[in-house]
């Protein structure tokens, strides 16, 4: 089980989050102008990183809100917590 | 190669010798400098391709290359449970075809592999489900798969064990029911398809990693691995929950996902089931072993990753429902839990497929229910090898679909329970 720690609620037991898949896929900015294998990268080819993988978490049954996370995907631990919007390096202040 | 005949003759002689004297089961060769097909991966899907390619396909000297031992991942680490009453036509198909190959597979292994057809219960718990269920059952009858509509009584007589009260937060309305489903003996599988592949001249070269895929202008060369540079015209990738590992040493990515899914075992009971059930929506599925122990199967974790084990949170919700659907079961004590790793596709379906690499191949994206198709993943990969094209069976499975939009929606019938 893991332990998260929460941006602004603090350490919490994993079941009080949600997943949300793989953290910075940009959304296309010009979305008429992708052909068929953009949009296909886009919607389901994933780097599925053995490592450090940088990832989606929401704190749905608490604040709800969205954060990303970088967790070794081998041993579970979790490296660092940062806000939506922060880049991993940056400071989650 | 060639090996003597398992029988109850050889059993018998063996028994005066005290079972001394049995041969091994397959070599332990050390890598040659190159071969034709070179299969990546030493699961039962891998050992099957090697099998199928050296037994039905001219295609010269082949290897299996395995990074632990033979049958050591995923093999050996599932519920055992073989169906194919899949809803739509491409993977119906491609289900039965091996199903059909089950049915004969210890006869053609001359290998037991233990293949129980006792039948795979599908319940139903609200009218949705039931209206997907006559749907699908409908759909398989079409295709020429056996299935059965059950209601409750007809499950209560199947077994009797279940509560079909309907004092339960989810009740039992009712069923499908494949009669040709059953189980099989995971090891078994990949010890017959290892034996029958090394008679037909396969190497199996366990403890042997690959770490890299060599290219030369867009063709594959051959493999790196932990044993040296092995050269190879092909190159056919079966790694289940590492697929996106040994893709990206070719360059390219996948659009699976790996995730830990867990199975439990309970200590030995008497008799007490003797099909097999499973119910999607409250997420529980259980059979009976041979040697007595509930086999029971849990949910993937929601995160993605490589660790062989996953939350508590996920068995707790998975005892739960076959505690309400059994109360029996209630102060049965488990004896083991692990874990897997399954690589899953957006569509519920497998990638058997060509890839942007001349000569190398991928067979992945099972998710959580590969095993039952052991042998006919094998069979029209290994055509797919071969031939440098698709069987008609598993045309529709190409990398390409992710492109085309051509997805093929199993999570109705593949997505949740295996």
């Amino acid at each position: 089980m893991l332990e998260i720690e929460c941006p602004w609620c603090g350490s919490r037991d994993q079941d009080e989050f949600s997943y949300g898949g793989e953290a910075h896929i940009v959304r296309p900015l010009s979305p008429e102008n992708l052909n068929d294998r953009e949009w296909g990268d886009y919607l389901f080819f994933r780097d599925n990183k053995k490592g450090q993988h940088a990832e989606q978490w929401c704190h749905s049954a608490g604040c709800r809100r969205w954060f990303n996370v970088i967790r070794d995907t081998v041993s579970y631990r979790i490296v660092s917590v940062y806000r939506s919007g922060d880049s991993p390096s940056g400071d989650p202040s | 190669m060639k090996k003597d005949r398992y029988s109850v003759f050889s059993l018998a002689r063996n028994a005066v010798n005290y079972h001394q004297d049995w041969a091994e089961a397959w070599r332990s060769p050390e890598p040659a400098g190159e071969y034709d097909v070179i299969v990546v991966g030493g699961g039962g899907h891998g050992l099957a391709t090697a099998y199928y390619l050296a037994s039905e396909h001219n295609v010269g000297r082949v290897a299996l290359l395995e990074k632990g031992w033979i049958g050591g991942g995923n093999t050996g680490r599932n519920t055992t449970i073989v169906r194919s009453n899949y809803l739509w036509d491409e993977s119906a198909h491609l289900y039965e075809k091996s199903l059909k190959l089950w049915e004969g597979l210890s006869q053609e292994l001359n290998f037991n592999v233990m293949f129980s057809q006792r039948g795979v219960m599908n319940l139903g718990h609200t009218l949705q489900d039931m209206r997907d269920i006559y749907r699908r059952s409908n759909a398989n009858r079409l295709n020429g798969i056996d299935s059965e509509i059950l209601l409750p009584d007809q499950i209560k007589e199947i077994v009797p064990a279940m509560n079909i009260s309907g004092d339960t937060r989810y009740p039992v309305l009712g069923a499908s029911y494949q009669p040709r489903g059953g189980v099989a003996r995971h090891d078994a599988v990949a010890w017959g398809y290892a034996r029958a592949a090394d008679s037909s001249g396969v190497d199996i070269i366990q403890n042997c990693e690959v770490t890299g895929i060599r290219q030369e202008s867009g063709s594959v060369r051959g493999v790196e691995t932990n044993r040296g540079y092995i050269g190879a015209k092909k190159v056919a990738v079966v790694v289940a929950g590492h697929a996106s590992v040994l893709a990206e040493m070719g360059g390219f990515r996948l659009p699976v996902e790996s995730h830990p899914l867990q199975a439990l075992v309970s200590e030995p009971l008497k008799p007490v089931l003797d099909t097999v059930v499973m119910s999607n929506a409250v997420h529980g599925y259980v059979s009976q072993s041979d040697k007595g122990e509930l086999v029971i199967g849990a949910g993937i974790d929601a995160y993605t990753g490589y660790g062989q084990r996953g939350s508590f949170s996920i068995i707790e919700g998975n005892v739960a429902a076959i505690v309400e659907l059994f109360p029996v079961f209630s102060r049965v004590r488990m004896l083991r839990q692990w874990g897997g790793i399954v690589d899953v596709c957006p569509d519920a379906c497998p990638i058997i497929s060509k890839t942007p690499v001349d000569g190398l191949y991928f067979n992945c994206g099972w998710g959580t229910g590969g095993f039952k198709a052991t042998p006919g993943s094998g069979w029209v990969f290994a055509h797919t090898v071969a031939n440098d094209e698709p069987h008609p069976l598993n045309a529709a499975f190409e990398l390409d679909r992710f492109y085309s939009g051509a997805l093929i929606d199993e999570h109705g019938a593949a997505g949740v329970a295996h």
